[in-house]
C-alpha cells in the first residue's frame, strides 16, 4: 500500500464523515431535508468507492464476484422493500433495518477475531467482545420489536418471574466471560457470550409493551449506532466510529425525547412491564355518563366552527384513517375552517410516525404542529377531533396526581369548546388508565371504526 | 320553557344577562327567550339585535313573568314581588353574605340558583362567573390605573429623552391578579407579583411577571395541614409578608391588590405607612374595596388621594365597566349552565340534585331552604397532592451531588482505562467522543416531524459497517483453509445485509421526504 493511496482513502473517509453530519443537519428543516438525504447518499458512495478500492486492489477475481453478488442482492432487497412498504408499516421496516446492523456487527466482530486470532492485545479483544455483545443485543432486540410491531407476536409485555435478576445475571455472566476471553484468547467465551447476549436482547424487548415501542425503536436505533462504533474501534476505522457515534447519540436523543413525553425514566421503560400493574387503583371511580354523538351531528358542528384541531394517535394508523382524515381536512379548509393537527411526541409506534402518515395522505406539513405548539391555542379552539388517541389526551395526567400517568405532558384537548372522540369502545388505553375526558361535559363520543366514521362525516358535509 | 331577561335595576350596573349571541344559543337549546326592552342598551346591544337572534322584546312584566329568569344582580324586594312561585331565578346572589335575601326568595317559592355558588371543580369551570368576571376586573384595574397614572407603562427611548418602564406590583395571583399581570405586561410594564400560595409562582412567571415569594424558613405544605398550626404559621407569615410589602411597595408605580378570602373581610396588605412611602403620582387599585379593602384608606366605589399624592382607586364595578364583554362572558356562563340543566336539549329544565354542581348552586326550591349545601366530597386529588410533594422534595437537593459523584467516578474509570490502553485507542476515542457531542447537537435541531426520516437515514448510514465486511470479503484469500472460508461466508452475509440497510434506508427516506409538502 502506497502512502498516497492511504492518504486518499483517509481523505475520502473524512469527507464521507462530514457529509453524514451535514446529512443529519439537513434533516433539521423540511426545506433542506431532501438535500440532506442526497448528501448522505454522496457520503456513502464516496466511502464505498474508497473501501472497494482498498479492498480489491490485490484481490482475486473470486473476491470481486463475492462482493458484487452480495451487494447486488442486498441493494435489490433493500430498494424493493423500501419501495413497497406501507407508511403504516414504517416501524416494522425500521426495526428490521436495526437488526441488520446488529447482525452485521456480530459477524464483523467474529471475523475480526478469526482473522487475527490471538494476535490482538487486551484492548483489541475487549473491543471485539463489546462489539459482538452490543450487536447481538441489537439483533435479537430488533427482531422482537419487529415481530411485536407487525403483530406476529403479542405486543403485551412478557412477564417472567425474577426478570430483573435474569437481566442482571446475563450482564454479570458476560463480564465474567470477558475476563476469561481476554485471559485465554479462546473463542469459547466469545461464543458463550454471544448466546447469552442474543437471549438477553430478546428478553429485554419482549418484556416491554407495545405502547412503549417509540422508546424501544429509538433505543435500538441508538444501539445499532453503538454497535457500528464498536466495530469501528475493532477495525481501527474512524469513519465507522464517527458514523456509529452519530447514530448512537441520535437514537439516545430520540429516546430521551420520548421518555420525557411520557414522563418516565429511561430505566423504567427498559425494565418493562408497564401497564400491567397498579393501573386498577381508580377503576371503581364513578366518572359519570359519557355522551354519544353521530357523524351527522359532528359534520354540523364542524361546519359551524372556525377552528378545528385534530389529534391523531396510533388508532388512526391501525384504522388506516389518514386518507379520509386528509380529505376531511381539505374540505373544511376549502370552507375557510382553520384546521390544524396536534401531534403528541409518542403518538404512534415510531418517533414522528404520525407526521409521515399525514404527509403520505398529502396533509401540508405546516398545519401539523407539535404538542407544545398547539397546547396554548387549544382553549380558543372550537372543536377538537381525537382520532385513535387516548393516553396522550388524558386530563388525569395533568389533574390527578394519583393517576399512573400523572405528570405526563398531554395534549390539553379538554380545554377546547367541544371535543369529539373517535373510539371503538369505552376500553382503556395502553396505560390501562380510564380517561376522564370521555365523561366531560364538552366531549362527545363517536363510536366505531375511525375510517368509516370520518367517511360518514365527509358524506354528511 | 320561557326564559326572561329583565333589565338590571341596580345603579351603575351596565351588564345584561344575555347578549344576542347567547340568545341564539339558548334558542338552540329549545328555549323561548323574551328580553325586556332596553335591557342591553348600556352594554351596546340594541333591541333589534336581540330580535334578530330570536328573542321577543317585551315589557318588564312579561320578562319577570317567564318560567326562568336570568339576571346579573340579585333582585330587589320589589323585583322578588314580581316573581311567580315556581319560577327559576338564576343570578348572582352571594348567599353566604345575604341570608335575608335567600330567606325572601324561599318565602316567595322561587327556585333560586346562585351563579356565584358554583363549586370550584374543573367540570364546572365553564359556568364559573366569578372567574370570568374576575378576569375582566383584573384587566380593567390596570386600565383604570393607567388612566390615572401620569406616565407611560412601557419604557421608551425618544428624541426627547429616555422613559423608564412603569413598575407594577400585583398582590394576589388569582384569576384577577393573573389578568392584571397579563394586561400590565402587554402595556410594557415591569410586573412583580406576590401570593400566599407558593405553587402559583409558575403561573405568574408564565404571564411574564417575577414572582416574589414570602421567605419562610421550613414552611411548605404543612402550613395548611391543621388549624392551630396553620394559625401560628399565619402570624409569622403575615409578619414576613408585611416586610416584603414594605420593601416592594415604595418601589412600585402601580399597585393592584386582589386578595379576597371568601366570607371574611379582606386582609389588610398595604398600610398607611407604605402608602406614605410611595412616590407622588403612584396609583393603587384596591380590588377588594367592597370587602373592606386590602389597602388602608381605600374607599369603596371612589378614588381618594393620599396626603403624598398617591391615588387609591376602590371601584367595585370594575367588571361592569366593560359591559359588552362582561355581558358576553356572563351570558355564556349562563348558556353553559342551561346546557347542564337541559339534558334533552328540548327546552325543558331538569334539576338533578345528584349533580354536585346543580345542588351547590341551588339555594332555595319550592319553599325549601337549601343553603348551605352539603360539603362536596373531597376528591382524592388534594389528599394525594401533599404526599406527592413529600415524595418529590427529598429528590431535588440530591440531584446535583449525585451527578457530580457520577462524573467523578466516570473520570476515574476513564483515567484507568486510558492508562493501560495504547495510543491508537485514545486517538480513536477522541474521535468517538467528539462525534457523540456533534451528534447530540445536530440531532437536537431536527424538526419533530422529521423524526421518522431521521431514523431511516441513520439506518442507512449505519450500514457503513459494510466497510468492515467489505475489507474482510475483499482481502481474505478465496483459496485458504477452513477459517478463511468461514470468514468469507460471514463477511458475505454481513455485506449483503448491510447493503440492504444502505440502499433500503436511503430509498425509503427519499420516498418519505417527497411526501412532505407545504400547504
Amino acid at each position: 500500500m502506497t502512502d498516497v493511496s492511504t492518504a486518499l482513502i483517509s481523505a475520502a473517509y473524512i469527507v464521507a464523515a462530514l457529509l453524514f453530519i451535514l446529512s443529519l443537519a439537513g434533516l433539521s428543516k423540511h426545506e433542506t431535508a431532501r438535500d440532506g438525504n442526497v448528501l448522505g447518499m454522496i457520503g456513502m458512495a464516496i466511502a464505498l468507492v474508497a473501501t472497494l478500492w482498498l479492498a480489491l486492489r490485490d484481490a482475486a477475481w473470486g473476491n470481486w464476484v463475492a462482493i458484487i453478488v452480495a451487494m447486488t442482492i442486498g441493494a435489490s432487497i433493500g430498494i424493493w422493500r423500501a419501495r413497497r412498504v406501507e407508511m403504516t408499516g414504517m416501524p416494522e421496516l425500521i426495526a428490521m433495518l436495526h437488526s441488520f446492523v446488529g447482525a452485521a456487527a456480530v459477524l464483523v466482530g467474529i471475523n475480526t477475531y478469526l482473522a487475527d486470532v490471538g494476535g490482538g492485545d487486551a484492548v483489541h479483544l475487549v473491543e471485539i467482545f463489546l462489539g459482538v455483545f452490543i450487536g447481538a443485543v441489537t439483533f435479537t432486540g430488533s427482531i422482537v420489536a419487529f415481530l411485536k410491531l407487525s403483530a406476529r407476536i403479542s405486543s403485551k409485555p412478557l412477564m417472567l418471574p425474577a426478570r430483573h435478576w435474569m437481566n442482571l445475571a446475563a450482564l454479570v455472566a458476560s463480564t465474567a466471560l470477558l475476563v476469561w476471553f481476554v485471559a485465554s484468547h479462546s473463542i469459547v467465551p466469545l461464543l458463550l457470550m454471544l448466546a447469552i447476549a442474543l437471549a438477553f436482547g430478546w428478553h429485554l424487548v419482549a418484556s416491554i409493551g407495545g405502547g412503549d415501542m417509540p422508546v424501544v425503536v429509538s433505543m435500538l436505533n441508538s444501539y445499532s449506532g453503538w454497535a457500528a462504533a464498536a466495530a469501528g474501534f475493532m477495525l481501527g476505522n474512524d469513519l465507522l466510529i464517527v458514523t456509529g457515534a452519530l447514530v448512537g447519540s441520535s437514537g439516545a436523543y430520540l429516546s430521551y425525547i420520548m421518555c420525557k413525553a411520557m414522563n418516565r425514566s429511561f430505566v423504567s421503560v427498559i425494565a418493562g412491564g408497564f401497564g400491567s400493574d397498579g393501573a386498577v387503583s381508580n377503576a371503581d371511580v364513578d366518572y359519570g355518563e359519557h355522551r354519544e354523538t353521530s357523524a351527522a351531528e359532528v359534520a354540523d358542528l364542524l361546519t359551524h366552527s372556525s377552528s378545528v384541531v385534530i389529534t391523531p394517535g396510533y388508532g388512526m394508523a391501525v384504522a388506516q384513517a389518514q386518507y379520509p382524515v386528509a380529505e376531511l381536512t381539505a374540505k373544511l379548509r376549502e370552507r375557510g375552517v382553520d384546521v390544524r393537527f396536534g401531534i403528541h411526541p409518542v403518538a404512534g409506534r415510531l418517533p414522528g410516525h404520525m407526521n409521515v402518515l399525514l404527509a403520505e395522505a398529502r396533509v401540508p406539513y405546516d398545519i401539523v404542529l407539535e404538542m407544545d405548539e398547539i397546547n396554548p391555542d387549544l382553549p380558543d379552539t372550537d372543536v377538537v377531533l381525537v382520532i385513535g388517541a387516548n393516553d396522550t389526551v388524558n386530563p388525569a395526567a395533568a389533574e390527578d396526581p394519583t393517576s399512573p400517568i400523572a405528570g405526563m405532558p398531554v395534549l390539553e384537548v379538554w380545554k377546547a369548546r367541544e371535543v369529539v372522540v373517535f373510539k371503538r369502545s369505552m376500553a382503556a388505553g395502553y396505560a390501562g388508565v380510564q380517561n376522564p375526558l370521555f365523561f366531560r361535559d364538552n366531549s362527545a363520543m363517536l363510536f366505531g371504526d375511525a375510517k368509516e366514521r370520518v367517511e360518514d362525516i365527509i358524506k354528511a358535509l | 320553557m320561557l326564559i326572561g331577561v329583565p333589565r338590571e335595576s341596580r345603579p351603575r350596573e351596565t351588564r345584561v344577562a344575555a347578549t344576542p349571541k347567547t340568545v341564539g344559543q339558548l334558542v338552540g337549546l329549545g328555549y323561548d327567550v323574551v328580553i325586556e326592552s332596553g335591557a342591553g342598551a348600556l352594554a351596546s346591544f340594541d333591541d333589534l339585535a336581540y330580535a334578530a337572534a330570536g328573542a321577543r322584546v317585551v315589557s318588564a312584566e312579561e320578562a319577570w313573568g317567564a318560567d326562568i329568569v336570568h339576571k346579573v344582580n340579585a333582585p330587589s324586594d320589589e323585583e322578588i314581588g314580581r316573581l311567580r312561585a315556581g319560577t327559576v331565578l338564576v343570578s348572582l346572589l352571594a348567599p353566604a353574605l345575604s341570608p335575608e335575601l335567600v330567606e325572601k326568595l324561599r318565602a316567595a317559592g322561587v327556585t333560586a340558583m346562585a351563579m356565584d355558588a358554583v363549586p370550584r371543580i374543573s367540570r364546572a369551570q365553564s359556568l364559573d362567573v366569578l372567574s370570568s368576571m374576575a378576569n375582566i376586573a383584573g384587566y380593567r384595574a390596570v386600565v383604570e390605573a393607567a388612566h390615572e397614572f401620569g406616565s407611560f407603562f412601557t419604557g421608551q427611548v425618544t428624541a426627547a429623552g429616555k422613559v423608564p418602564p412603569a413598575k407594577v406590583l400585583v398582590a394576589g395571583a388569582g384569576v384577577a391578579g393573573l389578568a392584571a399581570i397579563g394586561t400590565a405586561r402587554s402595556l410594557g410594564a415591569i410586573v412583580r407579583a406576590t401570593d400566599a400560595r407558593a405553587e402559583v409562582a409558575e403561573q405568574v412567571e408564565s404571564m411574564g411577571a417575577d414572582f416574589l415569594a414570602v421567605q419562610m424558613p421550613e414552611v411548605d405544605a404543612a402550613a395548611t395541614s391543621s388549624d392551630g398550626y396553620a394559625k401560628e404559621m399565619g402570624e409569622e407569615y403575615n409578619r414576613r409578608a408585611a416586610e416584603l410589602y414594605a420593601a416592594q411597595v415604595p418601589d412600585a408605580d402601580i399597585v393592584v391588590t386582589t386578595a379576597l378570602i371568601p366570607g371574611r373581610p379582606a386582609p389588610r396588605l398595604i398600610t398607611a405607612e407604605m402608602v406614605a412611602a410611595m412616590k407622588p403620582g403612584s396609583v393603587i387599585v384596591d380590588m377588594a374595596a367592597s370587602n373592606g379593602g386590602n389597602v388602608e384608606g381605600s374607599v369603596a366605589d371612589e378614588m381618594v388621594m393620599s396626603a403624598n399624592g398617591v391615588r387609591i382607586i376602590g371601584y367595585t364595578d370594575l367588571a361592569a365597566r366593560l359591559p359588552t364583554q362582561a355581558s358576553q362572558l356572563y351570558g355564556t356562563n349562563l348558556v353553559n349552565l342551561m346546557k347542564l340543566l337541559t339534558p334533552g336539549k328540548d327546552g325543558q329544565l331538569v334539576l338533578d340534585f345528584d349533580d354536585v354542581v346543580q345542588r351547590n348552586m341551588t339555594v332555595a326550591r319550592d319553599g325549601e331552604l337549601l343553603w348551605p349545601p352539603p360539603a362536596i366530597q373531597v376528591s382524592a386529588a388534594p389528599v394525594a397532592a401533599p404526599a406527592a410533594a413529600v415524595v418529590k422534595a427529598p429528590d431535588k437537593p440530591k440531584d446535583p451531588r449525585r451527578r457530580y459523584v457520577g462524573m467523578a467516578i466516570g473520570a476515574v474509570v476513564f483515567a484507568l482505562i486510558a492508562a493501560v490502553s495504547p495510543a491508537s485507542f485514545l486517538g480513536h476515542f477522541t474521535v468517538f467522543a467528539l462525534a457523540v457531542v456533534i451528534g447530540y447537537y445536530v440531532i437536537g435541531n431536527v424538526h419533530h416531524a422529521l423524526h421518522t426520516p431521521l431514523m431511516s437515514v441513520t439506518n442507512a448510514i449505519s450500514g457503513i459497517i459494510v466497510v468492515g465486511a467489505l475489507l474482510q470479503l475483499g482481502t481474505t484469500s478465496t483459496s485458504g483453509g477452513a477459517t478463511s472460508s468461514v470468514i468469507l461466508v460471514l463477511a458475505f452475509i454481513a455485506t449483503l445485509i448491510a447493503s440492504i440497510n444502505i440502499f433500503g434506508g436511503f430509498t425509503v427516506t427519499r420516498r418519505m421526504l417527497t411526501m412532505f409538502r407545504k400547504g
